[in-house]
C-alpha cells in the first residue's frame, strides 16, 4: 500500500478531494474495514481521504418531529451508549452493540458501515426496518437514499464514486410500534450472524398485526425485506404467526459458508423470524 | 507515499515523530515508539493481545492507522503501573494466576482497565461480555475474572 493521506478538517475540501481523484481515492471513517483490505491489497486507492476531524459528520441528536439523526463519524458505541439513541428504541441500541467486540464497536463508525455494505453487518437491517434514509453528499448537491435501497450487492452500494455519507436519519416511530432486532450466532459472542432479524410492527387496537417492516441479514448479497411475511402478517393476532414466519423461506438467498450452510440458514431464518414475531406479539 | 507528523502522548510523555501514511498503530508503538509491551496477534482486530486505549477508549493497535493517534493520549501496558507499583488490577492477576502464557496479558489487563473505569463493580454478565473479544489461547478465563472481581472488590 502506497498512497497520499488527506485529513481535511471541513466536509467542502474532503468533496472537492474525492470529485478531483474519483476513482483514486478512498474515504476513511473509522478504518475497521479499510484498513483490512488495504492490507489485503483489495484497495489500492493513490489517495486516502480521512474524515475524523469534521466535526459536522458527528453527534446523535434526536429531530424536532420526534426522529433520531447519527452523524456518519458517530461510532458504534456511541449509539449503543447514547441516551437519546435508547429512547428512540432499544431495539437500536440492540442492533449496534451486537457488533464484534467493543474495541470493534469503539472504533467502527455508523456511516462507514453502511458504505462498507457488508450483507452480514448488524445496524443495516435495523436501520431498514425503522425506514431510515441516508444523507449523500458530493459536490455536485445532496441526495436521500432510504438504507433499504443502500447497498446494491455484496460490499457493493448506490452511492455515487463522489459521494459521501454525512448522516442517517430514523423518522419518528408511529405509536404503538413496536420492534427487536435478533441475531443468532451458533458459535462466539463476537461473530458475524448466521441469520439476523430486525422487525417493527404496529398493533392495531383488537392486538392484530397493521402493519410490519422485516429485514434480514446474512441470507443474501444485501439486507433481504422479507415482503412475503410482511404481507401475510397484516391482520394477524398473536399465536398466529407460524404461517407467515414461514414463507421467509422464498425471499432470502444464502451461501454457504463457515455459518452454515445455504439450507441451514434458511430454516434458521424461519426459526428467527418467528422468535422475533413472537417477541414482539408477546 | 505521504508522510505526516505525529504529536501524542504515550503513558504521559510526549511523542512528536514522523511517520508513512500507512503506519499502523501497533506498529508506531512497537517499531517507533519501542513499547513492546504490546503484543500482535492475529492483526485482524479479533484477538485483544494489542489492546490500548487511545484517549480512554478500548481499541485493537492492529486496526488503527497511525495517522488517526496525532493530538491523542494513548495508554499501554507500559503506562499501567506508577514508579513501580503495580495497579490493583495487575496485582490481581497475578494472585488470582490471571494468566499461563502470558502473551495475551498485556491486552487483557488494558481491556480489563477499560472495564473497571466504566463499571468499578462490574456484574459477571459485564465482565464476560466486555472481555469476551480478549482471547486466552490457554484458556485461563477463569483466573482473568477472579483477578478482575478481585480488583473490583479491593476498590
Amino acid at each position: 500500500m502506497t498512497f497520499e493521506y488527506h485529513e481535511p478538517r471541513e466536509l467542502g475540501p474532503a468533496l472537492d478531494l474525492l470529485a478531483r481523484h474519483g476513482q483514486d481515492a478512498h474515504l476513511i471513517a473509522g478504518g475497521t474495514a479499510t484498513v483490512l483490505l488495504l492490507r489485503q491489497g483489495l484497495l489500492r486507492p493513490g489517495h486516502v481521504i480521512g474524515l475524523r476531524r469534521i466535526e459536522s459528520l458527528g453527534g446523535i441528536a434526536r429531530t424536532s418531529d420526534g426522529g433520531l439523526r447519527i452523524g456518519a463519524m458517530a461510532t458504534h458505541r456511541a449509539v449503543e451508549r447514547s441516551p437519546m439513541a435508547r429512547a428512540y428504541s432499544p431495539a437500536l441500541t440492540d442492533a449496534f452493540a451486537s457488533v464484534a467486540t467493543i474495541r470493534i464497536r469503539n472504533q467502527a463508525t455508523v456511516g462507514g458501515n453502511l458504505a462498507h455494505a457488508d450483507p452480514a453487518q448488524d445496524p443495516p437491517p435495523m436501520l431498514a426496518a425503522f425506514g431510515a434514509t441516508v444523507t449523500a453528499r458530493s459536490s455536485r448537491g445532496e441526495r436521500t437514499i432510504p438504507v433499504a435501497d443502500l447497498a446494491v450487492d455484496h460490499f457493493t452500494t448506490s452511492l455515487a464514486g463522489d459521494e459521501i455519507i454525512t448522516e442517517v436519519v430514523l423518522p419518528p416511530i408511529v405509536e404503538g410500534t413496536r420492534a427487536a432486532y435478533l441475531k443468532f450466532l451458533p458459535k462466539t459472542a463476537d461473530d458475524y450472524a448466521t441469520v439476523s432479524v430486525a422487525a417493527t410492527l404496529r398493533l392495531a387496537s383488537d392486538g392484530t398485526v397493521a402493519a410490519a417492516s422485516i429485514f434480514l441479514g446474512a441470507v443474501g448479497p444485501t439486507p433481504i425485506r422479507a415482503r412475503r411475511v410482511e404481507d401475510a402478517l397484516r391482520g394477524r393476532a398473536r399465536g398466529d404467526i407460524g404461517e407467515a414466519a414461514a414463507l421467509v423461506g422464498e425471499e432470502i438467498d444464502p451461501v454457504d459458508d463457515a455459518r452454515g450452510s445455504s439450507e441451514y440458514k434458511r430454516r434458521m431464518a424461519r426459526v428467527w423470524t418467528e422468535r422475533t414475531l413472537a417477541q414482539l406479539l408477546r | 507515499m505521504s508522510t505526516h507528523r505525529l504529536r501524542f502522548k504515550l503513558n504521559g510523555a510526549d511523542r512528536d515523530l514522523e511517520v508513512p501514511a500507512d503506519r499502523l498503530l501497533i506498529d508506531l508503538l512497537r517499531e517507533d515508539c519501542g513499547a513492546t509491551g504490546t503484543k500482535l496477534g492475529c492483526g485482524i482486530g479479533v484477538c485483544g493481545a494489542c489492546s490500548v486505549l487511545v484517549d480512554g477508549e478500548l481499541v485493537s493497535a492492529c486496526l488503527v492507522p497511525a495517522v488517526f493517534v496525532d493530538a491523542t493520549a494513548i495508554v499501554t501496558v507500559e503506562g499501567l503501573a506508577r514508579d513501580g507499583a503495580l495497579t490493583p488490577l495487575q496485582d490481581s492477576f497475578i494472585r488470582e494466576g490471571g494468566f499461563q502464557c502470558g502473551i495475551c496479558t498485556p491486552g487483557q489487563l488494558i481491556a480489563a482497565t477499560a472495564l473497571l473505569g466504566e463499571h468499578p463493580r462490574p456484574t459477571r454478565d459485564e465482565v464476560r461480555s466486555w472481555m469476551m473479544g480478549n482471547i486466552c489461547r490457554c484458556t485461563g478465563y477463569y483466573g482473568i475474572e477472579r483477578a478482575i472481581d478481585r480488583a473490583a472488590g479491593a476498590r
